[in-house]
């Protein structure tokens, strides 16, 4: 029962302790007094084991890794504690630079005086004093660590992409390349995702199909990718180098394996439904479908929605002309089992819904548009065969109003830049300008060209002749006020930089609606086990130097699921998070932190609390010798049955008892020889 | 002294989801106050507890438990287990005649630094209003330094309500 409680040990201190401060330039030196941190640790903690403290402008510099290694070797050290970032930064940095020295990683330990201190504190003397207790606190954790070693799991050469768009694409591809085996799961119809429905791409005006499709059939005939389309995600077990993924293949209701993808069941199909996916609401398709001409894989879907035969039992008009007999009305969704070593999410975003911005009229005014819509509109492939025209189908426009950031940059819906809207609005204009002759009105906040040759266009689209109104757009309405707005929608907007209110009067407005999350990104997120940022997008393990890892090991993520982006830099992800997949798959294993728990058999009482606590099943009960034992290779390191062992039979390395009391009573200053009255508030 | 009570709390964080939490507050220069300490567990469901006695046995004011929101748990579930063992021990430290605003609860998640810190700065203003906690700590009961046997006997006493919890 005793080691329940573990008192602080006898004051002979049994090891020697190196404490470095850091002065992160003045990150830390700005609030904390880092030469009195340094002086009080010599001092005040010399009897717990400190023999030596130092502090430095850059500990993690390697001129303060050499400082430590060198202290390590000269002074013997053998517990390490460094007072600087939070460790999810340089946690690894501080354990290399002490296995570089000789001293087992695990017995060094980083506490965090910046994030947790200079960087949320303003006064001077508190954030000194608090830094003494976390430092203090580190000190009385890491005299109770034990050399680990890490766990070595070996890593499953097969990936799972999910989302198959571009950036799901290039990932998936670039890993079947190098021959690796990948499962690309799509819960649409075909892979291709949004790009699939461009008509040109920026700053250049490539065709977005004439640069996609090729890739979609690569992915689609490649012989290391199975793609799942029509798909989803419905669970994932296990971890690193080692999941094991439920797909749910939902019902096409075509065997695939017949189908030869001719389309007569799409042609035969009595039933035209709105194409609210592919076409945005502006044309149609069969209750029996291939979503678009160029569509990977080729096979049709049955919508049993708006099917004839699934809503009144009669028709048949697929199966029966289908030359192959592929029509399967009792086909039911399979449950497909993969195992995969790593898993890459690419599951893109959704538009934001321009009808929340009530006064740009979108759903009310019949000629305000989407930027989905305009991109369906002036593709030569999309409804209107690229005639750019009306709501009513046949007229031409003469002025056109195109409207940025609606719903991005807007504290009544969100906050961030949508990236892509300006380059996506100059690529409207020039396209509205080239294709019909109208006059073009730019309504911006500010313009943001960044990326290569962006800028070159914004100047070309500029010199041909488009209007640029600097301004948040106030109103579009279709209420005529003066001569000329009859029939008109007239844009209401304060000309920012004439310091003017102006009413335009267009014939069409272009809603540059943003990009958001998906709806479901947080179901997402939680089957695999990953976090989203407030707005909702997926959040990575750096936002810099790591930005398509994620906490989880094993689980990457690129592409617009991540935050908006362009074309380019969602490839560019696609390819990164491919590489780091392969990275890991070419060593073969990988080394997990050894954060385990571990039963003392003998002393176990076999009370069997702890079996039911385990989410992972790590626990078994043995009952021929009444005790309880944990399988390492299944456990996470929750730690949750350590905590509810009555018997303190359960281990957890890295997180004992024994170091996160210590801990407690480092952070309270109960360590310090002469502790003040009211020890704790020192 | 200064004429303000500075109380001081420990705060138990999850690696996931709370500690990064903190981390963001700092990342964004969130401001709160300087009198929590944090500690970094793999989980919520690793509060043993018994480190909230002890923490209160050895001079903490008050204890802030925090972890991932309801079902977001980084290890499924384990956050519900510390939500019962935290309902138990603040009942248990009610008979004990604890104000329950020392042990808080707070779900947050890595994106809510900003929240993480008005929590904190909250708890902080309510312990703040309820005074020193003065439980007999093992430095008063035996003087100091305190030996490995008369830190044992101690323990006795504060360990009985924990196997109650455990």
């Amino acid at each position: 029962m005793s080691n329940r409680f573990i008192p602080l040990e006898p004051m002979q201190p049994r090891e020697r302790i190196g404490v470095y401060v850091c002065h992160c330039g003045s990150n830390i030196a700005g609030t904390v007094d880092v030469a009195e941190v340094r002086d009080w640790a010599e001092k005040r903690l010399a009897h717990r084991g400190v023999v030596v403290a130092r502090d430095y402008k850059f500990m993690c510099s390697s001129l303060g890794q050499e400082l430590i290694a060198k202290d390590i070797k000269e002074q013997g050290l053998t517990r390490v504690v460094v007072a600087a970032c939070s460790p999810h930064l340089h946690e690894q940095t501080f354990r290399k630079a002490c296995q570089m020295a000789g001293l087992n990683p695990y017995l060094c330990e980083l506490v965090s005086i910046r994030e947790q201190v200079s960087w949320v504190h303003t006064d001077k003397h508190a954030a000194t004093d608090k830094a003494k207790a976390i430092l203090s606190g580190g000190v009385e954790r890491v005299m109770r660590h034990t050399p680990l070693e890490p766990l070595h799991v070996p890593i499953h050469p097969a990936t799972l992409v999910v989302g198959g768009g571009i950036a799901g694409i290039q990932a998936a591809l670039e890993i079947a390349d190098a021959g690796f085996p990948v499962y690309l799961v799509e819960r649409e119809p075909s892979i291709g995702g949004h790009m699939a429905q461009f008509d040109k791409t920026f700053p250049t005006l490539d065709c977005a199909a004439c640069i996609l499709t090729p890739r979609m059939v690569s992915a689609g005939n490649h012989p290391n990718i199975t793609l799942l389309t029509w798909s989803e995600v419905t669970r994932v077990d296990g971890y690193v180098g080692n999941f094991t993924v439920t797909i749910r293949k939902k019902a096409r209701y075509v065997k695939e394996e017949l189908c030869t993808g001719c389309g007569v069941c799409q042609e035969k199909c009595p039933k035209r439904v709105v194409d609210e996916q592919y076409e945005a609401g502006l044309g149609f398709r069969k209750a029996c479908y291939i979503p678009f001409p160029q569509a990977v894989p080729k096979y049709p879907v049955i919508d049993t929605e708006n099917c004839v035969f699934f809503a009144k039992g009669t028709c048949k008009a697929c199966q029966k002309f289908c030359p192959t007999n592929a029509i399967d009305y009792d086909q039911k969704d399979e449950y497909l089992s993969v195992q995969v070593g790593n898993i890459i999410l690419a599951t893109g975003y959704d538009l934001f819904d321009a009808r929340r911005v009530s006064q740009y009229g979108y759903g009310r005014l019949a000629n305000v548009f989407t930027s989905l819509e305009f991109e369906r509109l002036s593709n030569s492939a999309g409804p209107t065969n690229g005639n750019i025209v009306l709501r009513d189908g046949v007229t031409t426009p003469k002025t056109v109003g195109i409207i940025h950031c609606v719903g991005s940059r807007d504290r009544n819906f969100n906050n961030y830049c949508s990236a892509i809207c300006c380059m996506q609005s100059l690529k409207f204009a020039h396209l509205v300008k080239e294709r019909t002759g109208a006059t073009v009105y730019n309504f911006y906040i500010d313009i943001r060209t960044t990326a290569k040759a962006y800028d070159e266009f914004y100047q070309r689209v500029l010199e041909e002749g488009t209007l640029f109104v600097r301004g948040k757009v106030a109103e579009v309405t279709d209420a005529a006020r003066k001569p000329g707005e009859e029939g008109k929608i007239i844009i209401q907007v304060e000309d920012t930089l004439v310091g003017k209110q102006r009413r335009i009067p267009v014939d069409m407005v272009i809603l540059a609606n943003g990009l958001e999350p998906r709806r479901d990104a947080k179901e997402v997120a939680k089957i695999f086990g990953i976090s989203c940022s407030a707005d909702g997008w997926l959040i990575e393990k750096h936002p810099k130097l790591d930005p398509v890892a994620t906490m989880t090991e094993g689980i990457y993520i690129a592409g617009c699921a991540t935050g908006p982006k362009d074309i380019p830099s969602t490839v560019a992800q696609g390819a990164a998070a491919a590489a780091s997949v392969l990275g890991r798959i070419q060593q073969g294993e990988i080394a997990l932190e050894p954060v385990r728990a571990s039963v003392l058999e003998e002393r176990c009482s076999g009370c069997r609390i702890c079996n039911n606590l385990c989410p992972f099943n790590a626990i078994t009960f043995h009952e021929d010798r009444m005790v309880t034992s944990i399988n390492a290779a299944l456990c996470q390191g929750c730690g949750t049955c350590v905590a509810a062992c009555p018997a303190g039979a359960i281990t957890g390395t890295a997180f004992s008892n024994e170091q996160i009391i210590g801990q407690i009573e480092g952070l309270l200053m109960r360590n310090l020889e002469t502790a003040p009255v009211g020890a704790g508030q020192a | 002294m200064s004429d303000t009570f500075e109380p001081v709390i420990i705060g138990f964080t999850c690696n996931w989801c709370s500690y990064r939490a903190a981390d963001l507050a700092g990342t964004a220069r969130v401001k709160y106050p300087p009198n929590v300490r944090l500690i970094r567990l793999m989980c919520s469901g690793r509060l043993d507890p018994t480190f909230v006695l002890h923490a209160l046995a050895n001079g903490a004011d008050a204890v802030m438990i925090t972890g991932c929101h309801p079902g977001e748990c980084h290890y499924i579930e384990q956050n519900y287990k510390a939500l019962r063992r935290f309902l138990l021990l603040r009942r248990t430290l009610a008979g004990m005649g604890i104000e329950p605003q020392r042990v808080q609860l707070v779900w947050a998640s890595a994106a809510e630094g900003a929240r993480l810190a008005e929590e904190i700065a909250r708890i902080v203003e309510e312990v703040r209003a309820l005074g020193p906690l003065h439980w007999p700590t093992s430095t008063d009961l035996y003087g100091k330094p305190f030996s490995e046997e008369e830190a044992f006997s101690v323990t006795k006493e504060t360990s009985a309500p924990a196997e109650v919890n455990a």
